[in-house]
């Protein structure tokens, strides 16, 4: 482990100390924010290759889909086993489309990955048996059969240890020779190919890991609202996925987990003081940040520090 | 000696444009081939075929007791065929010592279950030293790619291709965007670097001080074929190449005169 992997492990336990302090609000707005933000850590592992996907709300929804469904027709109800759910249904998924998705580049990656989410986001529009338009309500999951007072403060524990996991084991990731050869993947294939490395493979299996953390975070969304629907699977929620990937750049795995929560409080604050056109203060905020921080959140901190080793 | 790389009767054509054809040669282990030839003759072609980034349209090549004719790059490479580029092809984000760390890495983990292991290991850092040393960079070692001079670029990306401690080393223009008075200097490091390897070497070189210098063998190219093949004394000499190739005598004086 790192110096930052156990500043990263802190910052989690005092965000799990200081939780039962917190008001609601912002413990459930911080909840849906670190679910979201195993999604964002997904684009993170993938744009470090030079990839963008405008389409993991795909994977997220199969996560989501998957956990309602075990909920619904078969009983289950303990949340660790509907995260592993979300998981392996999401990884499948991704695993399957990789062998297409792995061999495109650029654009053309971009919108074959939204075109895929919108073929699943037309199944779940037009299948009644899923809810149509409206999905459907998922029931209350139990924590190895405990199912009391504490339930929002017990979900948001769930979603910082689940993070807190996830960042460990993707912050080894990008250390192994699988994970760092992204930044070579993205400036020049002809070497690594030369090297004797199959580029393909290796994206293939950054999907693989993108496609698990949104499905993880996909099913912690559902447990956390209590409802799924097709939105989940749209256009515009991989846009949000990519929205707050900008926000947080590439250069850390802790980035992910701030912007999140900071694209969640602007949208609720901005929700709050423009009911009507909250779009407006979220579309300038990622214009300032493109502007003055194109690399992101994980830049305005690694400004401060010596210069990031890139491998 | 039985030769470690053996080419067969190669063709290659895009339409109706022939880039290479009935190309037979042998190479005996550990011999350096200077292969010459104006642009366009098939220099290239012939060496894209070897590594697998061009399917031969006919013919063969086998590497030592293996058929790897068409076969991918990445797995020729991983056979101990490597190749340097006319154009450097590094990875220009990176220092020059993490692109040595990267290329280190990838020649050590010869399995899919190391490519899970850390990038920077003991081993890797020192190998990646090493060959830093060898190819006289050190002085380069913290600058990134993009911003190294062309021929430190050239030696890096040689560097890159030898680290996996190949058989058979390919280099496509080592000395191309260099100016005259490096040349020399640079081949003179790549050589002696070489040497201690006891590496297979082909290079493409248009300097014909150069070839007869360093090669052991000449292989002289001319649209799409082999025109003259031996040592440079003789290759050089011949009254084809000097025409067609070297430009110092044309071949046929009474047609000028």
């Amino acid at each position: 482990m790192s110096r930052g992997d156990l500043l990263g492990g802190l910052a989690f336990l005092l965000a799990a100390a200081v939780a039962p302090l917190l008001p609601a609000w912002l413990v459930s707005l911080a909840t849906i924010a670190f679910a979201n933000a195993l999604v964002v850590l997904g684009l993170i592992i993938l744009w470090r290759a030079g990839l963008v996907p405008f389409g993991q709300a795909l994977f997220y929804a199969t996560g989501a889909y998957c956990v309602a469904l075990l909920a619904r027709y078969a009983g289950v109800r303990d949340v660790f086993l509907m995260i592993i759910a979300g998981a392996v249904s999401a990884g499948v998924i991704a695993w399957i489309i990789g062998f297409l998705l792995a061999r495109y580049r650029d654009i053309f990656f971009a919108m074959l990955s939204l075109a895929m989410s919108m073929i699943l986001y037309g199944v779940l529009v037009k299948t009644e048996a899923l809810g149509s338009t409206d999905g459907f309500h998922v029931e209350a999951g139990t924590f190895l059969g405990y199912r009391g007072e504490m339930l929002d403060l017990a979900l948001f524990w769930l979603v910082l240890g689940t993070c807190a996991i996830a960042a460990l084991l993707v912050s080894i990731y990008l250390r192994t020779l699988a994970g760092a050869l992204a930044i070579p993947v993205r400036d020049n294939e002809i070497r690594v190919e030369y090297l004797g490395v199959s580029v393909n493979r290796l994206i293939h299996i950054k999907l693989v890991i993108s496609g698990i953390l949104a499905g993880i975070g996909g099913a912690l969304a559902a447990l956390v609202v209590e409802h799924v629907d097709p939105s989940m699977a749209y256009w515009t929620t991989s846009g949000g996925f990519v929205f707050v990937t900008i926000l947080a750049g590439s250069g850390s795995v802790a980035g992910a987990f701030v912007a999140s929560l900071v694209f969640e409080l602007v949208r609720s604050i901005a929700v709050n003081l423009l009911p009507g056109t909250w779009q407006l203060i979220l579309g300038s905020v990622l214009l300032l940040t493109i502007l003055f921080v194109p690399e992101g959140l994980s830049s305005v901190w690694q400004r401060f520090r010596r210069q990031e080793k890139a491998l | 000696m039985t030769p470690i790389l053996s080419v067969r009767a190669l063709e290659k054509t895009f339409g109706a444009v022939v880039a290479a054809r009935d190309i037979t040669v042998d190479v005996p282990p550990q011999q350096t081939i200077g292969v010459i030839g104006a642009n366009g003759a098939g220099k290239t072609t012939f060496i894209n075929m070897i590594t697998g980034h061009l399917r031969p349209t006919k013919g063969s090549i086998r590497f030592e007791d293996r058929d790897i004719t068409g076969r991918p790059s990445r797995e020729i490479t991983r056979l101990g065929i490597s190749r340097s580029f006319q154009v450097a092809q590094v990875f220009p984000s990176l220092t020059l010592f993490e692109n040595m760390c990267a290329a280190a890495a990838v020649a050590q983990a010869s399995d899919g279950a190391r490519m899970f292991r850390p990038l920077r290991s003991p081993a890797t850092m020192r190998q990646a030293e090493e060959s830093i040393e060898l190819f006289r960079v050190a002085h380069y070692r913290h600058t990134r790619a993009s911003t190294l001079p062309q021929g430190v670029r050239k030696l890096l990306d040689i560097a890159m291709a030898v680290v996996g401690t190949p058989r058979i080393l390919l280099l496509d223009e080592p000395t191309s965007g260099i100016s005259i008075e490096e040349k020399f200097d640079l081949m003179d490091v790549v050589m002696s670097a070489l040497k201690s390897r006891r590496l297979t070497v082909l290079f493409v070189e248009h300097d014909m001080e150069i070839v007869a210098r360093f090669a052991d063998r000449v292989l002289a190219f001319y649209d799409g074929t082999i025109i003259a093949d031996g040592p440079p004394a003789q290759a050089l000499a011949d009254a084809r190449v000097q025409s067609l190739i070297s430009g110092t005598k044309p071949l046929r004086p009474e047609a000028h005169a």
